[in-house]
């Protein structure tokens, strides 16, 4: 496993810089909004990358209340990190296109707010992990976590009732996106995924040590009665 | 009676007579509340068109930092001579000692509600255009909103440091939707311009999801350990 990591590392290199290249070069220029159009090839990738760590966390934090297994603790710590930075991205590049193209920054749109209830939700989860001390944090926030994913549905569906400005989807029936314009996006999300994994994987392995570090000084604690840490 | 209710009952009826006798709880959240009332008046000229239109989302954000003022309290007072692990170790099962701070908060915000609520009528000129029957179910519905997810995540954020600053901090990010529901209901009820029913509905749907889930996971952060 250990050795899959530089060969990830390698690969998500040169996805990367491939999939700056083709949205920035490759990519037609988009009719009406021009070379602005162009932050589209981060701001969906994040987005979609966004939801897939969340859906990580969920699934590790039930699994950690189940089995109480703290590999899954891990998991789900390294994944709510890197989907609320994944999150911010989304937060901030959207702003970025929305200024020379709304004319505004932010609009209290059923998407915008929806993601920034989402970003709130776990950052207060990061938060909950920060403050708490000791063997119970997992316990804890494994069941914050499931409360927030419980909530995404309905924040969704609440927000949802308000006007909406954000641009449809693009991808699917309905949608009309240049064949070239939909490769471009699918190598980002691509890079966007293996930057993620790697990210998540040496977070993952930090948190891994983090606990037998823990681990080991309680238990010389136990052994050695006298000496009080 | 069975053994879970009865364990309700007890400690709903020790909880009610020692905010009964000592109204730490009730006092705190009243004053609280009309500070609110009175600082927010400053911020606008409460005239009837305009107070019709803020005051569904003030109302409610006045009750949501009062009720946080007796959610920090409810597993606060039970820390004293360790009531709380006794708890812990008696075979009594933990979700009636839930449904019992959950009644108890319920009571506490509710009787807040019914003190404030002629208060903001006065203050702000405030008359319902729309059914304003309808505003019990929201004021109902809502309340037990706030409660069920305060009394749980009270339970999480005794367990952290700087507890008091913790529950708000978890409380409020999860508590969007019903906000956004008991805010849009009562506005549509004194504007008159929109039927509140989706909210009305929304707000249940939140209720009867959460109360589940807290249900579901109480035992387990009361046991964390």
């Amino acid at each position: 496993m250990k050795r899959a990591f530089p060969i990830l590392a390698v690969l998500t290199a040169i996805l990367l810089s491939y999939a700056t290249y083709a949205a920035l070069v490759i990519a037609p220029t988009e009719q009406t909004m021009g070379d602005v159009q162009r932050i589209f090839y981060y701001h969906v990738p994040s987005g979609w990358t966004m939801f897939l760590f969340f859906a990580v966390n969920f699934v590790a934090s039930v699994v950690y209340l189940i089995g109480r297994n703290l590999k899954a603790d891990a998991v789900a710590v390294a994944a709510a990190e890197i989907g609320v930075v994944f999150c911010t991205v989304v937060l901030v590049t959207g702003p970025l296109w929305a200024r020379p193209v709304w004319g505004i920054w932010w609009t209290w749109d059923w998407r915008l707010t929806s993601t920034l209830v989402m970003w709130l939700i776990y950052v207060s989860y990061l938060m909950l992990r920060r403050f708490s001390s000791g063997g119970q944090t997992p316990l804890l926030a494994a069941a914050l976590a499931v409360f927030g994913a419980l909530d995404i549905p309905l924040v969704y569906f609440s927000i949802w009732f308000f006007r909406t400005q954000h641009p449809q989807p693009v991808i699917g029936d309905q949608g009309s996106i240049d064949p070239s314009m939909l490769r471009v996006l699918l190598i980002n999300w691509a890079a966007f995924i293996c930057f993620g994994l790697l990210v998540f994987w040496s977070r993952y392995r930090l948190e891994v040590l983090r606990q037998e570090v823990e681990e080991s000084q309680a238990l010389e604690a136990l052994l050695e009665p006298g000496s009080s840490r | 009676m069975s053994l879970s209710s009865g364990i309700t009952a007890a400690t709903l009826a020790k909880d009610i007579r020692l905010e009964w006798r000592s109204k730490d709880a009730i006092n705190s959240m009243l004053f609280f509340a009309l500070l609110v009332v009175v600082i927010f008046s400053f911020s606008f000229d409460p005239l009837a068109e305009d107070s019709r239109r803020i005051a569904g989302g003030l109302v409610w954000v006045a009750f949501l930092f009062a009720a946080v003022v007796a959610l920090n309290q409810t597993w606060a007072r039970e820390l004293r001579n360790q009531v709380l692990d006794a708890y812990r170790v008696s075979p009594a099962p933990a979700n009636s000692l839930f449904w019992a701070k959950a009644l108890g908060n319920f009571t506490f915000v509710g009787v807040l509600e019914g003190l404030m609520t002629p208060l903001f009528i006065v203050f702000y000129n405030l008359r319902a255009r729309g059914p304003a029957w309808q505003l019990i179910p929201i004021a109902v519905l809502g309340t037990w909103a706030l409660v069920v997810n305060g009394t749980f995540f009270a339970a999480v954020s005794l367990r952290t440091r700087s507890r008091e600053v913790m529950l708000p901090m978890l409380l409020f990010p999860v508590s969007i939707p019903a906000l956004l529901a008991m805010v849009n209901g009562t506005t549509a009820i004194l504007t008159g311009d929109d039927p509140a029913k989706f909210w009305i509905v929304l707000l249940a749907t939140y209720d009867v999801v959460f109360t589940i889930g807290c249900l579901a996971l109480f035992e387990t952060v009361l046991h964390a350990e």
